[in-house]
């Protein structure tokens, strides 16, 4: 199916959504997407950052959609024909929505853990007005602990429910949820239940804001001041391929997480031994620096000509190597 | 005087039990339809009445049902929307209160011809009597061979059911609605696919409401031609409205479609007026969620032609001037009435049944009820007009479900057209609280009773 995004052809495989065509285009006709996530069945259509409009249904049928459409959730039709960035509608109805999400959303970045690695952070920057028309009260919530290593923040969360998808979808039991309607909804566990199982430490991962964070990471650095590092090991969970990104600071793994693609995707999720229980060097086989894009506040600090590693930094010999780069970093 | 199709028997002792409805010839269109008609022909005739959906969209009802998947060896559903919770209207609560069984015939020849051997009759969790009289009315058909295996020896099975709903506004939304029946939350799911696609436990299913199930009894018994003929364009048929707000008679009418609004406002026969000698000052026509208006132009176009009961002349104009017929929620608001608080308390509404799914909605409706909140009390700007109508704006059409248009057309439509009452409401802070804000301006046209007396 041929489909035309910003005026720029692609061809797709038929039942391929809006946002993955663009996704095959690549660059800026990418929606945003913050409640969508590719590995999880149903997600998607519920934050509306992905919003689109499309000018032309098909051939077939070549009249435009009435409204604008939730590009994650609505499938592509051969000839059909689609703005994102070039819509000044889509362009209004988005800025609309990230005032919405700033609206129960603390502009915190300063302190969040999540600070960049936010991708609320990132659409509020690239498609947000400069300041916010609301004046009153947000809601706020003491943080809770759902477990014995993710912490629940839900005075940022915005409600995308992928960590509900994740522990429903990926998890032996979900007990957790939606509790509430309307802007009193919360993300909450049944009474006094734990989230403790196998895989849910993925639900940190696919949380888009700083909502749930990781205890044995969080507060312990700044993402741009760390090393990510691709590894692996044979993790012996029969779901779980072991392949993950160890987060560096200095010879110390701070955190393992699963890959993420170019859209903030895991790649694999992965399971809670790997993420938790494994944060020596020596439990991993390294296999190279994780690139970091450009444009990301994680790329700072991060080269890709970085040798040595981070954990190499007892190797006499690999220092004198890179003497420059130890004296550097010991003076950090 | 208009035709009674669903009220005919209102007033007989007894109607509600099967054998008074039965012996007024009641299951008629049960017999005809099963034992003379295809299931195609029934939605032939339906599609000849040109019925619209009773519950608010006003799609029509034969090209619904014609969209439903016939896949081999899939069950099909047919599902009644009585989750009826729309501030303003109440007529789908008489019909089942009263002539509980015309909705349990239409519910059968509905179904046959639908090829549905399983349907819900989905009602509102506090309509506890409601509910008590289906079961009572169902139980009462199928002892009389109307319900179960092999109705009226035809072969054809139909097990009806009853489920009380989440309580939810939202659940009304027919998604939602399926979510609901199914045991899930009542979140409303993302279209398409369509209910007739992939619908209750993903099978292709209908849903309609209850006024329009209702009216397939009168379709089928007197044929799709001659219900056709009552009303006006492609307004057809009798529609029931709510009459309530500032009327003399609140209560539930069944008008020809096409009824002038002056004549349904103020003749004996239906509202008879505006109480205490009032003036009207806005009307909100079908339900909240549609737009208000001010008297002069819910009774007059803006061609200055009578305006009618039916689903074109109240949308004249659409959002510019005209409203919509809804659900037939029908509320008057007299001249004393404040449109600000009557706004808030509408907005207050959708914030607090608003599902929370999506942002725009979840987040949109409390922002808008917090700024009409602060404008009621004299803490308003003269900004928060904009705020509002650009907030509303936001919402509209952004949304999953048409919650978040419901929550924005009173907001919007409330500051087009009475914009000075918001002003007046920061102009005047100290008063706004205290003092309604009467406007002879918006006063309508026709001179009060006793004008004309004198």
């Amino acid at each position: 199916m041929k489909v035309t995004i910003d005026g720029i052809p692609v061809e797709v495989e038929p039942g391929t959504s809006i946002l993955n065509a663009a996704r095959q285009i690549g660059g800026d006709v990418v929606p945003p997407a913050m409640c969508y996530y590719s590995k999880l069945q149903g997600s998607g259509g519920k934050c509306r950052t992905c919003l689109v409009k499309v000018s032309k249904g098909s051939e077939k049928d070549p009249r435009p959609m009435p409204k604008l459409v939730a590009s994650c959730r609505t499938t592509v039709m051969d000839g059909m024909e689609v703005q994102n960035l070039t819509s000044p509608e889509v362009i209004e109805a988005r800025k609309g929505v990230v005032e919405m999400l700033l609206i129960n959303h603390p502009l915190d970045c300063p302190i969040c853990d999540q600070a960049g690695e936010c991708d609320l952070q990132n659409l509020g920057f690239e498609h947000g007005a400069a300041k916010t028309r609301y004046e009153f009260d947000r809601r706020t919530f003491h943080k809770i602990d759902i477990g014995d290593k993710i912490q629940l923040h839900m005075t940022r969360c915005i409600l995308c429910y992928r960590c509900v998808f994740t522990a429903d979808q990926i998890t032996d039991h979900r007990i957790h949820g939606i509790l509430n309607r309307g802007d009193h909804s919360e993300i909450s566990t049944y009474i006094q239940a734990a989230v403790d199982n196998d895989f849910s430490g993925n639900v940190i991962d696919v949380c888009p804001v700083g909502a749930l964070t990781d205890k044995t990471f969080r507060f312990k650095n700044r993402v741009w001041f760390t090393k990510p590092v691709e590894a692996h090991r044979d993790c012996d969970h029969e779901k779980c391929n072991g392949k993950v990104t160890l987060w560096y600071k200095g010879e110390d793994v701070l955190r393992v997480t699963a890959r993420k693609d170019v859209y903030g995707e895991v790649e694999e999720f992965i399971c809670n031994t790997c993420r938790f229980d494994k944060k020596k060097t020596s439990d991993w086989v390294i296999e190279g620096p994780r690139k970091v894009a450009n444009w990301s506040v994680q790329s700072a600090n991060h080269y890709e000509m970085l040798h040595p590693l981070p954990v190499v930094k007892t190797n006499p010999l690999l220092q004198e190597a890179n003497k420059e780069q130890f004296e550097r970093e010991t003076r950090l | 005087m208009g035709r009674k199709l669903l009220l005919e028997h209102i007033n007989v002792p007894g109607i509600n039990t099967f054998d008074v409805y039965r012996k007024k010839g009641g299951y008629a269109s049960v017999e005809k339809a099963l034992k003379t008609l295809t299931p195609d022909a029934i939605v032939e005739e339906v599609k000849k009445s040109g019925l619209r959906g009773r519950g608010g969209a006003g799609f029509p009802t034969g090209m619904k049902w014609s969209f439903l998947a016939k896949p081999e060896g899939v069950a099909r559903y047919l599902v009644c929307n009585a989750d009826e919770s729309e501030p303003g209207t109440f007529k789908d609560r008489f019909l089942m209160t009263y002539i509980p069984h015309l909705l349990i015939e239409g519910m059968i020849v509905s179904s046959f011809a639908l090829g549905a051997n399983t349907s819900y009759i989905y009602v509102r969790g506090e309509m506890m009597p409601q509910i008590r009289i289906l079961e009572r009315a169902i139980a009462e058909a199928k002892n009389a061979g109307f319900l179960g295996k092999n109705i009226l020896g035809t072969g054809y099975d139909l097990e009806l059911y009853v489920q009380p709903g989440g309580g939810a506004y939202i659940c009304g939304e027919e998604t939602a609605l399926l979510e609901s029946l199914e045991g899930k939350r009542g979140n409303p799911r993302i279209k398409p696919p369509f209910p007739a696609i992939a619908g209750l436990y993903g099978c292709p299913t209908v849903v309609n409401n209850v006024e329009s199930i209702a009216a397939v009894v009168p379709i089928i018994n007197e044929g799709g031609d001659e219900y056709a003929k009552i009303g006006i364009g492609r307004s057809t048929g009798t529609k029931l409205i709510s009459a309530g707000g500032n009327v003399k008679k609140p209560g539930v009418y069944e008008i020809d479609l096409g009824l002038s609004c002056e004549e349904f406002l103020y003749s004996d026969e239906y509202c008879g007026g505006i109480a205490n000698g009032k003036r009207l000052k806005a009307v909100v026509a079908g339900g909240s969620s549609v737009p208000i208006v001010p008297a002069n132009l819910f009774l007059k176009t803006i061609n200055n032609e009578p305006r009618l009961m039916s689903y074109e002349s109240l949308a004249d104009g659409g959002f510019v001037s005209g409203t919509m017929m809804g659900s037939g929620g029908f509320i008057a608001f007299d001249e004393d009435q404040c449109i600000v608080r009557n706004t808030w308390n509408f907005t207050r509404f959708y914030h607090h049944e608003s599902c929370g799914q999506c942002s725009p909605c979840r987040e949109g409706t409390g922002w808008m009820e917090k700024v009409l909140h602060r404008l009621e009390y004299g803490h308003g700007k003269m900004s928060d007009m904009d705020l509002l109508v650009d907030v509303s704006k936001k919402i509209e059409g952004n949304t999953i479900c048409p919650l978040g248009d419901a929550a924005a057309w009173p907001v919007a439509s409330a500051i087009r057209h009475f914009r000075d009452e918001f002003e007046w409401h920061v102009t005047h802070a100290s008063e706004a609280t205290t003092r309604n804000y009467g406007l002879a301006h918006y006063a309508d046209p026709l001179p009060k009773k006793e004008e004309t007396a004198a």
